[in-house]
Protein backbone atom coordinates (compact mmCIF):
# COMPACT_ATOMS: atom_id res chain seq x y z
CA UNK A 1 0.00 0.00 0.00
CA UNK A 2 1.08 3.51 -0.71
CA UNK A 3 2.31 5.67 2.12
CA UNK A 4 1.02 9.21 1.94
CA UNK A 5 3.43 12.05 2.60
CA UNK A 6 3.74 15.81 2.34
CA UNK A 7 6.95 17.35 1.12
CA UNK A 8 7.69 21.04 0.89
CA UNK A 9 10.46 22.11 -1.45
CA UNK A 10 11.81 25.16 0.36
CA UNK A 11 13.64 26.32 -2.75
CA UNK A 12 10.30 26.80 -4.45
CA UNK A 13 8.13 28.11 -1.66
CA UNK A 14 7.36 31.80 -2.20
CA UNK A 15 5.40 32.33 1.02
CA UNK A 16 2.17 33.13 -0.82
CA UNK A 17 0.10 31.35 1.83
CA UNK A 18 -2.08 29.84 -0.89
CA UNK A 19 -1.87 26.48 0.86
CA UNK A 20 -3.07 28.02 4.13
CA UNK A 21 -6.05 29.60 2.43
CA UNK A 22 -6.87 26.54 0.34
CA UNK A 23 -6.86 24.36 3.46
CA UNK A 24 -9.02 26.73 5.44
CA UNK A 25 -11.52 26.89 2.60
CA UNK A 26 -11.59 23.21 1.66
CA UNK A 27 -12.11 22.07 5.23
CA UNK A 28 -14.16 24.94 6.68
CA UNK A 29 -11.77 24.87 9.64
CA UNK A 30 -13.22 26.47 12.72
CA UNK A 31 -12.38 29.97 13.84
CA UNK A 32 -8.98 30.32 15.48
CA UNK A 33 -7.55 27.15 13.98
CA UNK A 34 -5.20 27.18 11.00
CA UNK A 35 -4.16 23.67 10.03
CA UNK A 36 -1.31 24.78 7.82
CA UNK A 37 1.20 27.54 8.44
CA UNK A 38 4.04 29.04 6.44
CA UNK A 39 7.27 29.64 8.32
CA UNK A 40 9.85 32.07 6.98
CA UNK A 41 13.38 32.07 8.34
CA UNK A 42 15.62 35.12 7.94
CA UNK A 43 12.80 37.18 6.46
CA UNK A 44 14.20 40.00 4.34
CA UNK A 45 17.77 38.73 4.42
CA UNK A 46 19.66 37.12 1.52
CA UNK A 47 19.30 33.74 3.22
CA UNK A 48 15.51 34.02 3.49
CA UNK A 49 13.76 30.71 3.06
CA UNK A 50 10.13 29.68 3.53
CA UNK A 51 8.46 26.37 4.19
CA UNK A 52 4.86 25.31 4.52
CA UNK A 53 4.18 23.16 7.58
CA UNK A 54 1.22 21.11 8.76
CA UNK A 55 0.83 17.62 10.16
CA UNK A 56 3.53 15.57 8.47
CA UNK A 57 1.73 12.25 9.12
CA UNK A 58 4.79 10.76 10.84
CA UNK A 59 5.55 7.05 10.64
CA UNK A 60 6.22 6.87 14.38
CA UNK A 61 3.86 9.65 15.36
CA UNK A 62 4.59 11.16 18.81
CA UNK A 63 0.99 12.40 19.13
CA UNK A 64 -0.35 8.84 18.88
CA UNK A 65 2.21 7.65 21.42
CA UNK A 66 1.28 10.21 24.10
CA UNK A 67 -2.50 10.57 23.64
CA UNK A 68 -4.22 9.34 26.83
CA UNK A 69 -7.51 8.59 25.07
CA UNK A 70 -6.31 7.05 21.80
CA UNK A 71 -7.92 9.89 19.89
CA UNK A 72 -5.15 9.75 17.30
CA UNK A 73 -4.54 6.79 15.04
CA UNK A 74 -2.79 5.96 11.81
CA UNK A 75 -4.44 4.52 8.73
CA UNK A 76 -2.76 1.84 6.66
CA UNK A 77 -1.76 4.47 4.12
CA UNK A 78 0.13 6.42 6.77
CA UNK A 79 -2.43 9.21 7.26
CA UNK A 80 -2.76 10.20 10.92
CA UNK A 81 -6.37 10.98 11.83
CA UNK A 82 -8.14 12.02 15.02
CA UNK A 83 -11.46 11.01 16.54
CA UNK A 84 -13.09 14.14 17.97
CA UNK A 85 -15.53 12.08 20.04
CA UNK A 86 -12.62 10.79 22.13
CA UNK A 87 -10.58 13.98 22.48
CA UNK A 88 -10.58 15.55 25.95
CA UNK A 89 -8.35 18.50 25.07
CA UNK A 90 -5.45 17.66 27.38
CA UNK A 91 -2.89 19.14 24.99
CA UNK A 92 -0.37 16.27 25.16
CA UNK A 93 -0.30 15.88 21.35
CA UNK A 94 0.63 19.54 21.14
CA UNK A 95 3.50 19.08 23.60
CA UNK A 96 4.87 16.14 21.63
CA UNK A 97 4.32 17.16 18.00
CA UNK A 98 7.53 18.27 16.23
CA UNK A 99 5.59 20.51 13.83
CA UNK A 100 3.07 22.32 16.02
CA UNK A 101 0.27 20.63 14.07
CA UNK A 102 -2.36 19.91 16.73
CA UNK A 103 -4.37 22.98 17.68
CA UNK A 104 -7.21 23.78 20.01
CA UNK A 105 -10.04 26.23 19.41
CA UNK A 106 -9.82 27.57 22.97
CA UNK A 107 -7.20 28.07 25.63
CA UNK A 108 -9.18 28.74 28.79
CA UNK A 109 -8.76 28.19 32.52
CA UNK A 110 -9.01 24.64 33.89
CA UNK A 111 -7.49 23.30 30.69
CA UNK A 112 -10.64 24.02 28.68
CA UNK A 113 -9.17 23.77 25.20
CA UNK A 114 -12.04 22.24 23.28
CA UNK A 115 -11.42 19.40 20.84
CA UNK A 116 -8.11 19.14 19.06
CA UNK A 117 -8.02 19.85 15.35
CA UNK A 118 -5.27 19.16 12.87
CA UNK A 119 -4.56 18.45 9.23
CA UNK A 120 -6.25 15.24 8.04
CA UNK A 121 -4.40 15.03 4.69
CA UNK A 122 -7.90 15.91 3.41
CA UNK A 123 -9.01 12.44 4.49
CA UNK A 124 -11.82 13.45 6.88
CA UNK A 125 -12.21 11.33 9.98
CA UNK A 126 -14.46 8.86 11.79
CA UNK A 127 -18.15 9.79 11.51
CA UNK A 128 -21.52 8.18 10.85
CA UNK A 129 -22.49 10.27 7.83
CA UNK A 130 -20.71 12.32 5.19
CA UNK A 131 -22.29 15.50 6.54
CA UNK A 132 -21.08 14.78 10.05
CA UNK A 133 -17.62 14.00 8.73
CA UNK A 134 -17.44 17.28 6.83
CA UNK A 135 -18.72 19.24 9.79
CA UNK A 136 -16.19 17.70 12.20
CA UNK A 137 -13.10 17.16 10.08
CA UNK A 138 -13.61 18.92 6.77
CA UNK A 139 -13.28 17.46 3.30
CA UNK A 140 -12.51 13.84 2.52
CA UNK A 141 -10.82 14.36 -0.81
CA UNK A 142 -8.83 11.16 -0.51
CA UNK A 143 -12.08 9.16 -0.63
CA UNK A 144 -12.88 10.99 -3.89
CA UNK A 145 -9.49 10.06 -5.33
CA UNK A 146 -8.10 13.58 -4.94
CA UNK A 147 -5.01 14.83 -3.16
CA UNK A 148 -4.98 17.45 -0.37
CA UNK A 149 -6.09 20.83 -1.68
CA UNK A 150 -3.08 22.71 -0.26
CA UNK A 151 -0.69 20.76 -2.48
CA UNK A 152 -3.05 20.72 -5.44
CA UNK A 153 -3.29 24.50 -5.35
CA UNK A 154 0.36 25.30 -4.67
CA UNK A 155 1.26 27.81 -7.39
CA UNK A 156 4.95 26.92 -7.56
CA UNK A 157 4.43 23.23 -6.82
CA UNK A 158 6.67 23.63 -3.79
CA UNK A 159 4.24 21.64 -1.69
CA UNK A 160 3.90 18.08 -2.88
CA UNK A 161 1.49 15.48 -1.51
CA UNK A 162 0.87 11.88 -2.37
CA UNK A 163 2.53 8.49 -2.39
CA UNK A 164 5.92 8.94 -0.71
CA UNK A 165 7.67 7.13 -3.53
CA UNK A 166 6.23 9.40 -6.22
CA UNK A 167 6.89 12.53 -4.19
CA UNK A 168 10.46 11.34 -3.65
CA UNK A 169 10.90 10.72 -7.37
CA UNK A 170 9.68 14.20 -8.28
CA UNK A 171 11.94 15.81 -5.71
CA UNK A 172 14.92 13.70 -6.74
CA UNK A 173 14.43 14.76 -10.33
CA UNK A 174 14.35 18.39 -9.27
CA UNK A 175 17.52 17.96 -7.28
CA UNK A 176 19.28 16.42 -10.23
CA UNK A 177 18.09 19.25 -12.48
CA UNK A 178 19.11 21.83 -9.95
CA UNK A 179 22.44 20.23 -9.32
CA UNK A 180 22.28 20.38 -5.59
CA UNK A 181 23.91 17.26 -4.31
CA UNK A 182 22.15 17.44 -0.99
CA UNK A 183 18.59 18.05 -1.95
CA UNK A 184 18.79 21.81 -1.74
CA UNK A 185 18.42 21.70 2.00
CA UNK A 186 21.81 22.20 3.58
CA UNK A 187 25.47 21.45 3.42
CA UNK A 188 24.91 18.26 5.32
CA UNK A 189 26.59 15.42 3.42
CA UNK A 190 24.29 12.85 5.02
CA UNK A 191 21.10 14.44 3.79
CA UNK A 192 21.45 13.06 0.29
CA UNK A 193 18.76 13.06 -2.33
CA UNK A 194 17.70 9.53 -1.44
CA UNK A 195 16.81 10.54 2.04
CA UNK A 196 13.68 12.66 2.05
CA UNK A 197 13.04 11.92 5.68
CA UNK A 198 15.51 14.51 6.84
CA UNK A 199 16.05 13.92 10.55
CA UNK A 200 16.97 17.18 12.24
CA UNK A 201 17.63 15.47 15.56
CA UNK A 202 20.41 13.36 14.02
CA UNK A 203 22.24 16.35 12.62
CA UNK A 204 25.53 17.16 14.27
CA UNK B 1 10.76 67.34 -37.74
CA UNK B 2 14.26 66.24 -38.64
CA UNK B 3 15.38 66.57 -35.09
CA UNK B 4 12.59 64.34 -33.80
CA UNK B 5 13.36 61.75 -36.50
CA UNK B 6 16.99 61.66 -35.42
CA UNK B 7 15.91 61.29 -31.78
CA UNK B 8 13.63 58.39 -32.56
CA UNK B 9 16.42 56.65 -34.51
CA UNK B 10 18.70 57.13 -31.56
CA UNK B 11 16.03 55.72 -29.22
CA UNK B 12 15.61 52.69 -31.47
CA UNK B 13 19.36 52.06 -31.52
CA UNK B 14 19.52 52.51 -27.79
CA UNK B 15 16.72 50.03 -27.19
CA UNK B 16 18.39 47.54 -29.50
CA UNK B 17 21.64 47.88 -27.63
CA UNK B 18 19.82 47.42 -24.34
CA UNK B 19 18.02 44.36 -25.66
CA UNK B 20 21.34 42.93 -26.79
CA UNK B 21 22.98 43.50 -23.42
CA UNK B 22 20.02 42.09 -21.51
CA UNK B 23 19.73 39.19 -23.90
CA UNK B 24 23.40 38.35 -23.51
CA UNK B 25 23.12 38.58 -19.76
CA UNK B 26 20.06 36.35 -19.59
CA UNK B 27 21.70 33.94 -21.97
CA UNK B 28 24.64 33.65 -19.67
CA UNK B 29 22.36 33.12 -16.72
CA UNK B 30 20.58 30.40 -18.63
CA UNK B 31 23.93 28.83 -19.32
CA UNK B 32 24.78 29.00 -15.65
CA UNK B 33 21.52 27.24 -14.76
CA UNK B 34 22.22 24.49 -17.19
CA UNK B 35 25.55 23.88 -15.49
CA UNK B 36 24.94 22.52 -11.99
CA UNK B 37 28.43 23.13 -10.65
CA UNK B 38 28.32 26.78 -11.67
CA UNK B 39 24.93 27.22 -10.07
CA UNK B 40 26.24 25.85 -6.79
CA UNK B 41 29.15 28.25 -7.01
CA UNK B 42 26.94 31.29 -7.60
CA UNK B 43 23.72 30.42 -5.77
CA UNK B 44 22.84 32.17 -2.55
CA UNK B 45 23.09 29.52 0.15
CA UNK B 46 19.62 28.72 1.41
CA UNK B 47 19.68 26.96 4.67
CA UNK B 48 22.94 25.69 6.06
CA UNK B 49 24.03 23.62 9.03
CA UNK B 50 24.04 26.69 11.27
CA UNK B 51 20.46 27.46 10.40
CA UNK B 52 19.52 23.87 11.21
CA UNK B 53 21.24 24.12 14.57
CA UNK B 54 19.29 27.27 15.28
CA UNK B 55 16.02 25.60 14.29
CA UNK B 56 16.80 22.62 16.51
CA UNK B 57 17.64 24.81 19.48
CA UNK B 58 14.21 26.38 19.24
CA UNK B 59 15.55 29.91 18.75
CA UNK B 60 13.51 31.80 16.24
CA UNK B 61 15.60 34.89 15.55
CA UNK B 62 14.34 38.41 14.86
CA UNK B 63 13.42 37.68 11.25
CA UNK B 64 11.45 34.52 11.91
CA UNK B 65 7.86 34.65 10.66
CA UNK B 66 4.97 32.28 11.22
CA UNK B 67 1.83 32.90 9.22
CA UNK B 68 -0.37 31.47 11.97
CA UNK B 69 -2.18 33.99 14.11
CA UNK B 70 -0.66 34.54 17.56
CA UNK B 71 1.79 31.69 17.05
CA UNK B 72 4.78 31.38 19.34
CA UNK B 73 5.99 28.13 17.83
CA UNK B 74 9.37 27.55 16.31
CA UNK B 75 9.74 25.50 13.14
CA UNK B 76 10.59 22.22 14.83
CA UNK B 77 9.68 21.38 18.41
CA UNK B 78 12.71 19.22 19.20
CA UNK B 79 11.93 19.12 22.95
CA UNK B 80 8.65 17.36 22.15
CA UNK B 81 10.50 14.13 21.42
CA UNK B 82 12.50 14.40 24.66
CA UNK B 83 9.25 14.90 26.55
CA UNK B 84 7.69 11.91 24.84
CA UNK B 85 10.66 9.66 25.65
CA UNK B 86 10.83 10.84 29.26
CA UNK B 87 7.11 10.32 29.74
CA UNK B 88 6.57 7.08 27.86
CA UNK B 89 9.84 5.30 28.61
CA UNK B 90 10.62 6.44 32.14
CA UNK B 91 7.81 8.13 34.02
CA UNK B 92 4.92 5.88 32.95
CA UNK B 93 6.57 2.47 33.46
CA UNK B 94 8.44 3.41 36.64
CA UNK B 95 5.38 5.15 38.06
CA UNK B 96 3.42 1.96 37.58
CA UNK B 97 6.22 -0.02 39.20
CA UNK B 98 6.28 2.40 42.16
CA UNK B 99 2.54 2.35 42.79
CA UNK B 100 2.07 -1.36 42.03
CA UNK B 101 5.22 -2.31 43.95
CA UNK B 102 4.07 -0.38 47.00
CA UNK B 103 0.67 -2.05 46.87
CA UNK B 104 2.37 -5.46 46.65
CA UNK B 105 4.74 -4.68 49.53
CA UNK B 106 1.86 -3.59 51.76
CA UNK B 107 -0.13 -6.74 51.01
CA UNK B 108 2.96 -8.86 51.75
CA UNK B 109 3.68 -6.94 54.95
CA UNK B 110 0.09 -7.38 56.10
CA UNK B 111 0.10 -11.10 55.31
CA UNK B 112 3.49 -11.81 56.91
CA UNK B 113 3.78 -9.32 59.79
CA UNK B 114 0.14 -8.39 60.20
CA UNK B 115 -1.30 -5.29 61.78
CA UNK B 116 0.16 -3.69 64.91
CA UNK B 117 -2.11 -4.36 67.87
CA UNK B 118 -1.96 -2.45 71.15
CA UNK B 119 0.36 -4.21 73.63
CA UNK B 120 -1.59 -3.19 76.73
CA UNK B 121 -5.37 -3.24 77.22
CA UNK B 122 -7.17 0.04 76.62
CA UNK B 123 -7.67 2.25 79.67
CA UNK B 124 -10.95 3.62 78.39
CA UNK B 125 -9.72 7.16 78.93
CA UNK B 126 -9.46 9.33 75.85
CA UNK B 127 -7.15 12.10 74.68
CA UNK B 128 -8.04 14.72 72.10
CA UNK B 129 -5.65 14.34 69.16
CA UNK B 130 -7.23 15.99 66.12
CA UNK B 131 -9.54 19.01 66.27
CA UNK B 132 -12.66 19.19 64.14
CA UNK B 133 -11.02 21.69 61.80
CA UNK B 134 -8.03 19.43 61.17
CA UNK B 135 -10.27 16.39 60.73
CA UNK B 136 -12.51 18.17 58.23
CA UNK B 137 -9.51 19.42 56.31
CA UNK B 138 -7.85 16.01 56.42
CA UNK B 139 -10.84 14.11 55.09
CA UNK B 140 -11.59 16.69 52.40
CA UNK B 141 -7.98 16.65 51.25
CA UNK B 142 -7.90 12.85 51.49
CA UNK B 143 -11.07 12.44 49.39
CA UNK B 144 -9.77 14.87 46.80
CA UNK B 145 -6.38 13.14 46.78
CA UNK B 146 -7.97 9.77 46.10
CA UNK B 147 -10.15 11.21 43.32
CA UNK B 148 -7.17 12.99 41.77
CA UNK B 149 -4.96 9.90 42.06
CA UNK B 150 -7.58 7.67 40.42
CA UNK B 151 -8.29 10.13 37.60
CA UNK B 152 -4.57 10.78 37.16
CA UNK B 153 -3.84 7.07 36.93
CA UNK B 154 -6.66 6.75 34.43
CA UNK B 155 -5.17 9.55 32.31
CA UNK B 156 -1.83 7.73 32.30
CA UNK B 157 -2.77 4.08 32.09
CA UNK B 158 -6.54 3.91 31.48
CA UNK B 159 -6.28 3.43 27.74
CA UNK B 160 -4.69 0.02 28.21
CA UNK B 161 -7.54 -1.18 30.44
CA UNK B 162 -10.88 0.52 29.98
CA UNK B 163 -11.11 1.10 26.25
CA UNK B 164 -10.78 -2.59 25.36
CA UNK B 165 -12.97 -3.46 28.36
CA UNK B 166 -15.96 -1.15 27.84
CA UNK B 167 -15.79 0.09 24.24
CA UNK B 168 -15.63 3.56 22.73
CA UNK B 169 -18.93 5.02 23.94
CA UNK B 170 -18.23 4.43 27.60
CA UNK B 171 -14.55 5.22 27.19
CA UNK B 172 -15.24 8.67 25.69
CA UNK B 173 -17.60 9.66 28.52
CA UNK B 174 -15.29 8.20 31.14
CA UNK B 175 -12.29 10.16 29.89
CA UNK B 176 -14.16 13.48 29.59
CA UNK B 177 -15.36 13.00 33.17
CA UNK B 178 -11.88 12.05 34.30
CA UNK B 179 -10.37 15.19 32.84
CA UNK B 180 -13.13 17.43 34.24
CA UNK B 181 -12.73 15.99 37.76
CA UNK B 182 -8.95 16.23 37.61
CA UNK B 183 -8.85 19.80 36.28
CA UNK B 184 -11.57 21.30 38.48
CA UNK B 185 -10.87 19.50 41.78
CA UNK B 186 -7.10 19.87 41.47
CA UNK B 187 -6.97 23.57 42.40
CA UNK B 188 -9.32 23.00 45.38
CA UNK B 189 -7.05 20.21 46.59
CA UNK B 190 -4.02 22.46 46.17
CA UNK B 191 -5.42 25.29 48.26
CA UNK B 192 -6.77 23.00 51.01
CA UNK B 193 -3.54 21.01 51.25
CA UNK B 194 -1.54 24.19 51.77
CA UNK B 195 -3.92 25.26 54.57
CA UNK B 196 -3.68 21.81 56.20
CA UNK B 197 0.12 21.84 55.97
CA UNK B 198 0.30 25.28 57.59
CA UNK B 199 -2.05 24.12 60.34
CA UNK B 200 0.12 21.06 61.11
CA UNK B 201 3.51 22.70 60.62
CA UNK B 202 4.20 23.25 64.33
CA UNK B 203 4.00 19.50 65.05
CA UNK B 204 6.51 18.60 62.40
CA UNK B 205 9.76 20.34 63.23
CA UNK B 206 12.76 18.03 63.47
CA UNK B 207 13.57 16.66 66.96
CA UNK B 208 16.57 14.68 68.23
CA UNK B 209 14.55 11.59 69.03
CA UNK B 210 13.41 11.38 65.40
CA UNK B 211 16.88 10.13 64.46
CA UNK B 212 16.54 7.19 66.85
CA UNK B 213 13.07 6.60 65.43
CA UNK B 214 14.55 6.27 61.93
CA UNK B 215 17.45 4.06 63.12
CA UNK B 216 14.96 1.66 64.61
CA UNK B 217 12.61 2.06 61.62
CA UNK B 218 9.84 3.25 63.87
CA UNK B 219 10.12 0.22 66.14
CA UNK B 220 10.29 -2.47 63.47
CA UNK B 221 13.94 -3.10 64.38
CA UNK B 222 14.64 -4.06 68.00
CA UNK B 223 12.21 -4.47 70.83
CA UNK B 224 9.79 -2.08 72.40
CA UNK B 225 8.40 1.27 71.27
CA UNK B 226 10.47 4.21 70.11
CA UNK B 227 10.25 7.72 71.52
CA UNK B 228 7.89 10.00 69.62
CA UNK B 229 6.23 13.32 70.28
CA UNK B 230 2.88 14.39 68.79
CA UNK B 231 4.18 13.35 65.38
CA UNK B 232 6.62 10.47 64.97
CA UNK B 233 9.45 10.33 62.43
CA UNK B 234 7.33 8.63 59.80
CA UNK B 235 4.55 11.16 60.09
CA UNK B 236 7.09 13.95 59.78
CA UNK B 237 8.49 12.39 56.58
CA UNK B 238 4.98 12.22 55.12
CA UNK B 239 4.39 15.84 56.16
CA UNK B 240 7.61 17.08 54.55
CA UNK B 241 7.05 14.98 51.43
CA UNK B 242 3.72 16.73 51.02
CA UNK B 243 5.28 20.08 51.86
CA UNK B 244 7.94 19.66 49.15
CA UNK B 245 6.90 17.19 46.44
CA UNK B 246 3.25 17.98 47.12
CA UNK B 247 3.81 21.69 46.59
CA UNK B 248 5.73 20.94 43.36
CA UNK B 249 2.82 18.80 42.15
CA UNK B 250 0.35 21.57 42.99
CA UNK B 251 2.48 24.28 41.34
CA UNK B 252 3.07 22.25 38.18
CA UNK B 253 -0.61 21.33 38.18
CA UNK B 254 -1.57 25.00 38.11
CA UNK B 255 0.84 25.55 35.19
CA UNK B 256 -0.86 22.74 33.26
CA UNK B 257 -4.40 23.64 34.30
CA UNK B 258 -4.31 27.29 33.25
CA UNK B 259 -3.01 27.51 29.67
CA UNK B 260 -4.79 30.86 29.40
CA UNK B 261 -1.73 32.60 30.83
CA UNK B 262 0.16 31.79 27.63
CA UNK B 263 2.95 29.69 29.12
CA UNK B 264 4.98 28.00 26.41
CA UNK B 265 4.82 24.43 25.21
CA UNK B 266 8.25 23.77 26.73
CA UNK B 267 7.16 25.03 30.14
CA UNK B 268 4.14 22.74 30.06
CA UNK B 269 6.29 19.76 29.03
CA UNK B 270 8.44 20.23 32.13
CA UNK B 271 5.44 20.90 34.32
CA UNK B 272 3.92 17.65 33.08
CA UNK B 273 7.03 15.62 33.90
CA UNK B 274 7.36 17.13 37.39
CA UNK B 275 3.64 16.69 37.99
CA UNK B 276 3.68 13.02 36.93
CA UNK B 277 6.81 12.03 38.88
CA UNK B 278 5.65 13.86 42.02
CA UNK B 279 2.08 12.63 41.88
CA UNK B 280 2.97 8.99 41.17
CA UNK B 281 5.55 9.05 43.99
CA UNK B 282 3.07 10.60 46.42
CA UNK B 283 0.40 8.09 45.39
CA UNK B 284 2.79 5.25 46.21
CA UNK B 285 3.66 6.74 49.62
CA UNK B 286 0.00 7.59 50.29
CA UNK B 287 -0.81 3.88 50.06
CA UNK B 288 1.57 3.37 52.97
CA UNK B 289 -0.02 6.26 54.88
CA UNK B 290 -3.50 4.81 54.30
CA UNK B 291 -2.37 1.34 55.43
CA UNK B 292 -0.70 2.54 58.63
CA UNK B 293 -3.61 4.84 59.42
CA UNK B 294 -6.28 2.18 58.99
CA UNK B 295 -5.77 -1.59 59.25
CA UNK B 296 -2.02 -1.33 59.87
CA UNK B 297 -2.19 0.06 63.40
CA UNK B 298 -4.91 -0.63 65.92
CA UNK B 299 -6.48 2.57 67.21
CA UNK B 300 -5.00 5.05 64.73
CA UNK B 301 -8.15 5.58 62.69
CA UNK B 302 -10.08 6.51 65.87
CA UNK B 303 -8.01 9.68 66.19
CA UNK B 304 -8.88 10.96 62.71
CA UNK B 305 -12.47 9.66 62.87
CA UNK B 306 -13.59 10.86 66.32
CA UNK B 307 -10.75 13.21 67.22
CA UNK B 308 -9.92 11.18 70.35
CA UNK B 309 -7.42 8.35 70.92
CA UNK B 310 -7.12 5.87 73.78
CA UNK B 311 -4.52 6.54 76.47
CA UNK B 312 -2.83 3.21 75.76
CA UNK B 313 -2.47 4.09 72.08
CA UNK B 314 -0.96 7.47 72.97
CA UNK B 315 1.43 5.90 75.47
CA UNK B 316 2.65 3.29 73.03
CA UNK B 317 2.91 5.33 69.84
CA UNK B 318 3.51 8.90 71.03
CA UNK B 319 4.94 8.55 74.54
CA UNK B 320 6.47 12.04 74.73
CA UNK B 321 3.19 13.65 73.66
CA UNK B 322 1.34 11.42 76.16
CA UNK B 323 3.55 12.73 78.99
CA UNK B 324 2.57 16.29 78.03
CA UNK B 325 -1.18 15.78 77.87
CA UNK B 326 -1.92 12.79 80.14
CA UNK B 327 -3.68 14.96 82.74
CA UNK B 328 -6.23 15.96 80.09
CA UNK B 329 -7.55 12.44 79.57
CA UNK B 330 -11.32 12.10 79.69
CA UNK B 331 -13.21 8.90 80.58
CA UNK B 332 -15.05 7.51 77.61
CA UNK B 333 -18.44 7.83 79.31
CA UNK B 334 -17.92 11.55 79.93
CA UNK B 335 -16.91 11.98 76.34
CA UNK B 336 -20.05 10.30 75.06
CA UNK B 337 -22.17 12.49 77.34
CA UNK B 338 -20.30 15.58 76.20
CA UNK B 339 -20.74 14.74 72.56
CA UNK B 340 -24.42 14.01 73.19
CA UNK B 341 -24.90 17.40 74.86
CA UNK B 342 -23.08 19.23 72.12
CA UNK B 343 -24.95 17.36 69.42
CA UNK B 344 -25.18 19.53 66.33
CA UNK B 345 -23.13 22.25 67.98
CA UNK B 346 -19.44 22.92 68.36
CA UNK B 347 -17.23 20.42 70.09
CA UNK B 348 -15.29 21.30 73.26
CA UNK B 349 -12.44 23.73 72.81
CA UNK B 350 -9.66 21.83 71.06
CA UNK B 351 -6.61 21.36 73.18
CA UNK B 352 -4.59 19.77 70.49
CA UNK B 353 -4.29 19.28 66.75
Amino acid sequence: MATMKFMCDAERCIECNGCVTACKNANEVEWGVQRRRVVTIDDGEPTEVSISVACMHCDDAPCIAVCPTETLYQRDDGIVLHDKDLCIGCGYCLYACPFGAPQFPKQNAFGERGKMDKCTFCAGGPAETKEEEYQKYGANRIAEGKLPLCAEMCSTKALLAGDAQEVADIFRQRVVQRGHKDGGWSGNPRADADSLAYDATQQG
Amino acid sequence: MNLSKTWSTLWRMGLLALALVVGLGLGQQALAQADPDREIATAVPTIDADAWRQIRSGETGPNYRDSRFDSNYNLINASGESWRQLRNRWVSPFGLIAVGGMLGLIVLFYLIVGSKKLDEPRTGRKLLRWSLVVRSLHWTVATLFILLALTGLNLSYGKAVFRPLFGDGFWAAMMSGTKLIHNYLGPIFGVLLVILLLRLLHHNWRKKHDLVWFKKAGGLIGKGHVDAGFANGGEKVWFWLLATAGILVIASGFVLDFPNYGQSRDTMQWANIIHAIGALGLTAVALGHIYIGTIGTEGSIEGMATGYVDETWAKEHHNLWYEEVKDQAIPEADLTAQLGAAHGGDEPAPRSG
